[in-house]
């Protein structure tokens, strides 16, 4: 093509120099980087691996019987055993062993904060980057339906859908998930607000890109850091709230061992059996622990100026 | 002729040798500035011209004493300001200095002005800090400074928003010369402006450096701010200085081929040229210098020793002019 | 005979702001004729930016026609729109901001070839990214490299690499080179050049540096506050500006020269706001050759010579 090229370009890529042809790495690599780094982080992360080991084997770990699932395994005639020996996390008032429970528990929890965040965030992103991106009267409709579901307690909320749609699993993470929506919304709308402003917003614009590519190509990959942190604190939150939820009894239903419904059964037997309301608690309090650890992390790896 | 030969005198007012400063991060060293010599007699301006990356800033906060530590630290040389080595003072002494002895000009007038604060109390502030003055004393001398830059005294309770870039930049240097410092260090103090406003910014500057007869380092990217203030010039490649001068003479018979370089990158609006003569090759990475003279890789005039042996020594070109090339030292013959 | 391929009539471009409309571009007219450049030059505010984005339509114009190949493109619809976007493209200034960061060098250089439809197969993709790349100096080892591993010069390689992948007859070129180094600049501004010469491009070519204008341009026009106040073949505006704002502006630029000595024109004020401007000379108010009928008259773009024109009441044919 052109007789004399303008640059030779044999100087070395940017910071890291390497010579040879690369393979696709984004920036997804460097937020891992600086991620690993974190050692809050990696104790949250290899805690939530844990769990999720523990609930993924949980039908090895707890078998089924020929009658009853592995959680409802039930030795009327060992109730209450102090942790240790045989059940190492003891058993309840129906002689049920704990740890069979908590890892059956896990699947449970794990399952319903998937759910829940996938529910909210998948509205919320929607609602947030239509917002952001159509200014206006589209803008306005979206953020008052926004303000006026922030203006309902959430208890009073997720109680109003359980009682329209009845106690169980299902409705209760539409109920949390409804809850988590505006979140989202405002945190994507935010973050449109300031991508849209670019110059490569114009730039794809100005090669013929439509509204649907600017925003799926553009826009959302760059309000994902906010975007991922949210989903991972948020992701503690619907587990919270349905443990809440399943302890006030509008969420699961016995005999399924939900954590928090597990900690509302054992209520009555707190002063005499501590090791009933423990370990649910103290199960509860990891997870939670370990997904803020790592939407911490997230939080300084994906933005490193943040922190000091 | 430098233009205040009057008020210049034999003193050298700051004299850096050998100074190296480095950025030192995990991914590795940061090899900002190198073995930099500078030296600059009172009353004098020098300007400090170089592309992004050749460690003009770095420079300039190391003789502040500001390089962000960590990562940045002096690792070696000498920073002599008048008898005096700036790296051996403890950071309570660098205080009394900066702003009252030294003060330093950056390039975005927004971002080095508290939005809060009305101008005229910005540059009591400063004068408080340094001089047994009482306050109202303080903001009289604010006012006087303001209008020494132009700005009425009416205007001297309002807020920086309230300015446009050309005014706020007045208001910068008015704080900087408020204690009437010996040394000014201006970085890159007109890029932000429009040419109309740079060019009022520029004659201000000349005028306040005569009355206040004040040293001045002016970082620039810019030749033709050189020409117009200066009385010396030091070209920065890679961390070090590599040709240095009076303006006049190295203007005139610029020696190093970087140096060579940058004259030719410019369009030149006094006559016509078919096509640029731009060098060739980007900056060096300061994380991974090139071997031997950092210059060499984009060099088109270099010698095979030039990838070895990084040169070390100035070689005279005339009695004010010294350039840092193996080409024109006698080891290799000469050129 | 040269032929015309941009015109732009009485064009307008006017914000709404609260304190009055905000007079952008105010009442331009200019042609650029096939394979040359004009040069629009102009400080920060004075609308060269607006210009060129209201002559591709990525704003839209108050008033006025944009007439490219005998055609007024605002009036296309759509389809044509698209169309169009293929034959008129932009460089844009911020080699940061105008790449997105979560893309890999190819990806950007490929999407105008994605969205427009021009590879057959991913093989076929994959070919012309590479030599678009090759095109604008870019080492095919960097195809997967993300633009923020990169350095200015480079990144603005790859915005030009996505500006000729429609392989456009017209470019609008919005202070390509201004937050570049010299020494890169200069490499910039020569491969557009051989691009111009290589292509048969047409360029507007937006710069508040009038030595990168002189060096690129055929003609050039000086824009104030929204206006064009003179426009000139590219040599003689240099010899004899006539325009007073003119003559301050080249006398304000610092010449890297320490043996040519040139009468300074200090201008005194700031650029006055563009809201509501008031009738008259825009320049009036830091004219240091002003008189009493530039205040309330406001002068036209007259024919002085074959090449140019100027609105200033004071210069005559």
């Amino acid at each position: 093509m052109l007789t004399n090229k303008v640059a030779v370009d044999e100087a070395p890529v940017g910071v890291n120099a390497d010579a040879k042809p690369r393979k696709k790495r984004s920036q997804m690599h460097d937020v891992w980087k600086r991620f690993r780094k974190s050692r809050t982080a990696m104790f949250g992360l290899f805690i939530i691996i844990a769990l999720i080991i523990l609930a993924l084997s949980a039908e090895i770990l707890a078998p089924a019987d020929a009658i009853n699932p592995g959680y409802d395994i039930q030795d009327l005639g060992n109730t209450f055993a102090p942790p240790g020996g045989e059940h190492i996390f003891g058993t309840d008032n129906f002689g049920r062993d704990i740890f069979a429970r908590i890892a059956h528990g896990a699947r449970i929890s794990l399952y319903v904060g998937f759910v829940v965040v996938s529910i909210s965030m998948v509205t919320g992103v929607t609602l947030g980057a239509l917002s952001g991106y159509y200014s206006g009267i589209i803008d306005n409709v979206i953020m008052r339906i926004i303000d006026i579901l922030l203006a309902i307690p959430f208890l009073l909320l997720a109680v109003s859908i359980v009682a329209a749609l009845g106690p169980g699993l299902r409705n209760v993470m539409i109920a949390v998930g409804v809850a988590g929506i505006p979140g989202y919304a405002r945190i994507v709308r935010a973050s449109v607000l300031s991508v849209r402003e670019q110059e490569f917003i114009e730039a794809a614009r100005s090669v013929g890109a439509n509204n649907f590519r600017i925003i799926t190509r553009h826009i959302l990959p760059n309000c994902m850091a906010p975007i991922i942190v949210q989903a991972t604190m948020g992701m503690a939150g619907a587990i919270l709230s349905a443990a809440a939820l399943s302890f006030i009894g509008l969420g699961i239903q016995p005999p399924q061992p939900e954590w928090g419904a597990m900690l509302a059964e054992s209520r009555r037997f707190m002063r005499d059996h501590w090791h009933m309301v423990m370990f649910p608690g103290v199960a509860i309090a990891t997870v939670i622990f370990g997904l803020n650890m790592i939407g911490d992390g997230l939080r300084d790896a994906f933005d490193p100026r943040l922190k000091k | 002729m430098p233009e205040n030969t009057a008020q210049a005198s034999n003193e050298a007012l700051l004299d850096i040798q050998d100074l190296s400063i480095h950025y030192i991060t995990e991914d590795g060293t940061v090899r900002a500035v190198n073995n930099l010599n500078l030296s600059l007699k009172r009353g004098e301006t020098i300007g400090l011209v170089g592309e992004t990356g050749a460690g003009k800033t770095t420079t300039a906060l190391g003789i502040m004493r500001l390089v962000p530590d960590p990562p940045g630290k002096i690792v070696g040389g000498r920073i002599n300001f008048a008898g005096e080595d700036l790296t051996q003072k403890s950071d309570a002494a660098m205080r009394n200095v900066r702003g009252k002895r030294i003060s330093m000009i950056f390039q975005d007038p927004m971002t080095s002005l508290n939005p809060v604060i009305p101008v005229r109390d910005q540059i009591a502030e400063v004068i408080l800090l340094h001089e047994k003055v009482s306050a109202a004393e303080a903001l009289a001398k604010a006012e006087e400074m303001l209008l020494k830059v132009g700005i009425r005294s009416e205007r001297a309770r309002e807020y920086p928003h309230q300015f446009s870039g050309g005014m706020r930049q007045r208001v910068v240097i008015a704080i900087a010369l408020a204690c009437n410092p010996e040394l000014l260090i201006s970085d890159e103090p007109t890029t932000a402006l429009d040419v109309t406003i740079q060019a009022q910014v520029l004659e201000l500057m000349k005028n306040l450096k005569r009355e206040f007869n004040t040293s001045m380092i002016m970082i620039t990217h810019d030749l033709g701010i050189v020409a117009d203030i200066c009385d010396k010039v030091a070209i920065m490649y890679a961390g070090s200085v590599v040709e240095i001068g009076d303006k006049y003479d190295l203007f005139r018979n610029p020696k190093h081929p970087y140096t060579i370089g940058l004259f030719n990158s410019l369009p030149d609006i006094e006559k016509d040229e078919d096509s640029l003569k731009p060098i060739k090759g980007f900056m060096p990475d300061p994380m991974d210098l090139p071997s031997g003279c950092p210059f060499h890789p984009r060099c088109d005039v270099a010698k095979p020793i030039c990838m070895q042996a990084a040169p070390s020594e100035y070689v005279n070109v005339s009695e004010n002019h010294r350039v840092k090339c193996l080409l024109f030292s006698d080891t290799t013959g000469g050129e | 005979m040269p032929e015309k391929l941009l015109e732009v009539k009485n064009l307008k471009k006017y914000y709404k702001t609260k304190r009055g409309p905000l007079h952008a571009v105010d009442d331009i007219d200019f042609t650029i004729n096939r394979g040359e450049t004009l040069g629009l030059v102009g400080e920060s505010g004075c609308g060269k930016s607006t210009t060129g984005r209201v002559v591709l339509r990525l704003v839209d114009a108050t008033a006025g026609e944009v007439i490219f190949s005998g055609e007024n493109i605002l009036n296309y619809d759509k389809n044509k729109m698209r169309n169009f976007r293929e034959h008129a493209q932009i460089v844009f200034q911020d080699p940061f901001a105008s790449l997105n960061p979560r893309m890999s060098v190819s990806e950007i250089i490929a999407e105008p070839l994605i969205i427009n439809k021009k590879a057959s197969s991913k093989q076929d993709l994959h070919k012309q990214v590479l030599q678009l790349m090759d095109t604008v100096g870019l080492a095919a080892r960097l195809e997967n490299v993300y633009p923020h591993e990169l350095d200015g010069g480079r990144r603005q390689r790859i915005g030009i690499a996505r500006s000729l992948a429609l392989k456009p007859s017209f470019i609008v070129q919005d202070e390509p080179v201004s937050a570049l180094d010299v020494s890169i600049q200069a490499q910039i501004l020569n491969l557009m050049d051989e691009l111009q010469k290589e292509m048969k491009l047409t360029y507007l070519f937006i710069s508040h540096d009038l030595g990168v204008i002189k060096h690129v341009s055929t003609n050039i026009a000086v824009m104030y506050l929204g206006k064009i106040v003179e426009m000139s073949d590219y040599a003689s505006i240099f010899k004899d500006p006539l325009h007073p704002y003119t003559k301050a502006l080249l006398s304000a630029i610092p010449v890297p020269n320490v043996d040519v000595h040139r009468e300074r024109i200090i201008l005194e004020g700031d650029v006055p706001s563009p809201i509501s401007p008031p009738p008259g000379c825009r320049f009036y108010g830091r004219c240091f050759m002003r008189q009493d009928v530039c205040k309330d008259q406001d002068p036209v773009l007259n024919q002085i010579s074959e090449t140019r024109k100027v609105a200033c009441h004071l210069v005559k044919k």
